[in-house]
């Protein structure tokens, strides 16, 4: 396996082959944000799953293949949201500015 | 028990973190959120760690929680404030937890670690010592822990609640979408159970909705007050934080939480299971 990802976490040790992973990087003014916290809401709005970002911004889920929305709320903003399809195998990058 | 005995605000635990009566406590499946950043004086544990007899496929003993507490400075007088990551799931764990070993004043804080970071609210990663005690656990309390043999026989008799994700429900997931997928041997529900996702019962920040609106989101899945009520999730922590919200929030007299759930149900032989999103018959 090769290739550069940009944002997400690094993906070494990660079953990507048998994974829908949807991942990145949330940031404000360029700067990533390490306390935001990203809900993944299925296709009909519920939730699903919900992490706190890393110190370097990013974060990571392990979805099914559909559509999502990625819901971003951090310190003084308004809730972000993001569509994303996943898919089996394929890694989705998505960048949240907020 | 009601919201005003069992929820403290953040304010409150902010006009509390000097009070020797009060000790708070940091709960996470990630333990190491506490060590980058915790509540004033807060102390810590691991629900892995601290909490899961690590030989047996259960919780600590009593015995074993007795020098937890003790080693941890905590007494049995003490109010204990419980709050962790998750939107509070594992932190309503050790709640429901230490109530089933019968300590008395307990509380969550509404909104958990999130609503406080989210807050800009002070964290700090100095350790607090506290003296240790001397705990004495009371006799467990079997009226809120419901074993697998009890939530087959209230399969179309007693209230179900399966709080997991509705992908999780209809079979289509066997874990929360934020870990790599494995649990039980199968996926489904159990027959009869309504869903209603725990989410459902918090707003995004991680606070509990308002009474009104809990009350409304459970009659609405069909829930029957005149019933006995068992909660269940994939491994017991979800369906902590629901059983929260029927028994301390709103009040229900037996409600259970089946902390086996589904990553026990889902693995026995010859049980019923429904599959999709209808709970399916008896």
């Amino acid at each position: 396996m090769c290739g550069a990802i940009k944002g997400g976490p690094s993906l070494d040790g990660v079953d990507v082959e048998n994974q829908a992973v949807i991942q990145g990087i949330v940031t404000r003014d360029g700067q990533p944000v390490g306390n935001a916290y990203v809900r993944l809401l299925d296709r009909t709005g519920e939730f699903t799953a919900e992490v706190p970002t890393s110190a370097t911004g990013q974060f990571r889920f392990f979805a099914g293949p559909g559509e999502w929305t990625l819901r971003t709320l951090a310190p003084k903003s308004i809730s972000v949201d993001s569509s994303v399809t996943a898919a089996k195998g394929v890694v989705a990058e998505v960048a949240v500015a907020v | 028990m009601s919201r005003e005995s069992a929820l403290v605000t953040a304010d409150w635990v902010e006009e509390h973190l000097d009070d020797p009566s009060v000790v708070l406590v940091e709960v996470d499946e990630d333990a190491e959120a506490y060590d980058k950043g915790h509540i004033p004086g807060a102390v810590k544990l691991d629900w892995k760690k601290d909490l899961q007899d690590g030989v047996r496929h259960d919780f600590v003993s009593k015995e074993k929680l007795e020098a937890l507490l003790s080693a941890k400075g905590i007494g049995n007088d003490d109010t204990v404030v419980f709050y962790g990551g998750n939107n509070n799931w594992f932190a309503a764990y050790a709640y429901w937890y230490l109530s089933y070993y019968g300590h008395e004043n307990l509380r969550l804080l509404d909104g958990g670690r999130k609503k406080w970071e989210l807050d800009s609210r002070e964290l700090t990663a100095e350790v607090p010592s506290r003296e240790a005690t001397t705990y004495t656990a009371k006799d467990a309390d079997g009226s809120i822990r419901a074993f697998r043999d009890e939530v087959i026989e209230a399969i179309g008799t007693k209230n179900l609640i399966d709080v997991r994700s509705p992908d999780e429900y209809a079979g289509r997931l066997l874990a929360p979408a934020h870990l790599p997928q494995e649990a039980a041997q199968i996926g489904g529900h159990i027959p009869t159970a309504g869903n209603v996702p725990w989410s459902k019962a918090a707003n995004d920040d991680g606070t509990f909705r308002s009474d009104d609106e809990l009350k409304e989101l459970y009659a609405d899945a069909g829930l029957d007050e005149g019933r006995d009520t068992i909660a269940y999730c994939r491994i017991g922590e979800r369906s902590s934080h629901t059983w929260f919200v029927l028994k301390e929030i709103l009040g229900y007299p037996n409600v259970k939480n089946y902390d086996g759930s589904w990553s026990e149900y889902g693995s026995l032989r010859s049980v019923p299971v429904a599959l999709g999103d209808e709970p399916g018959a008896a």
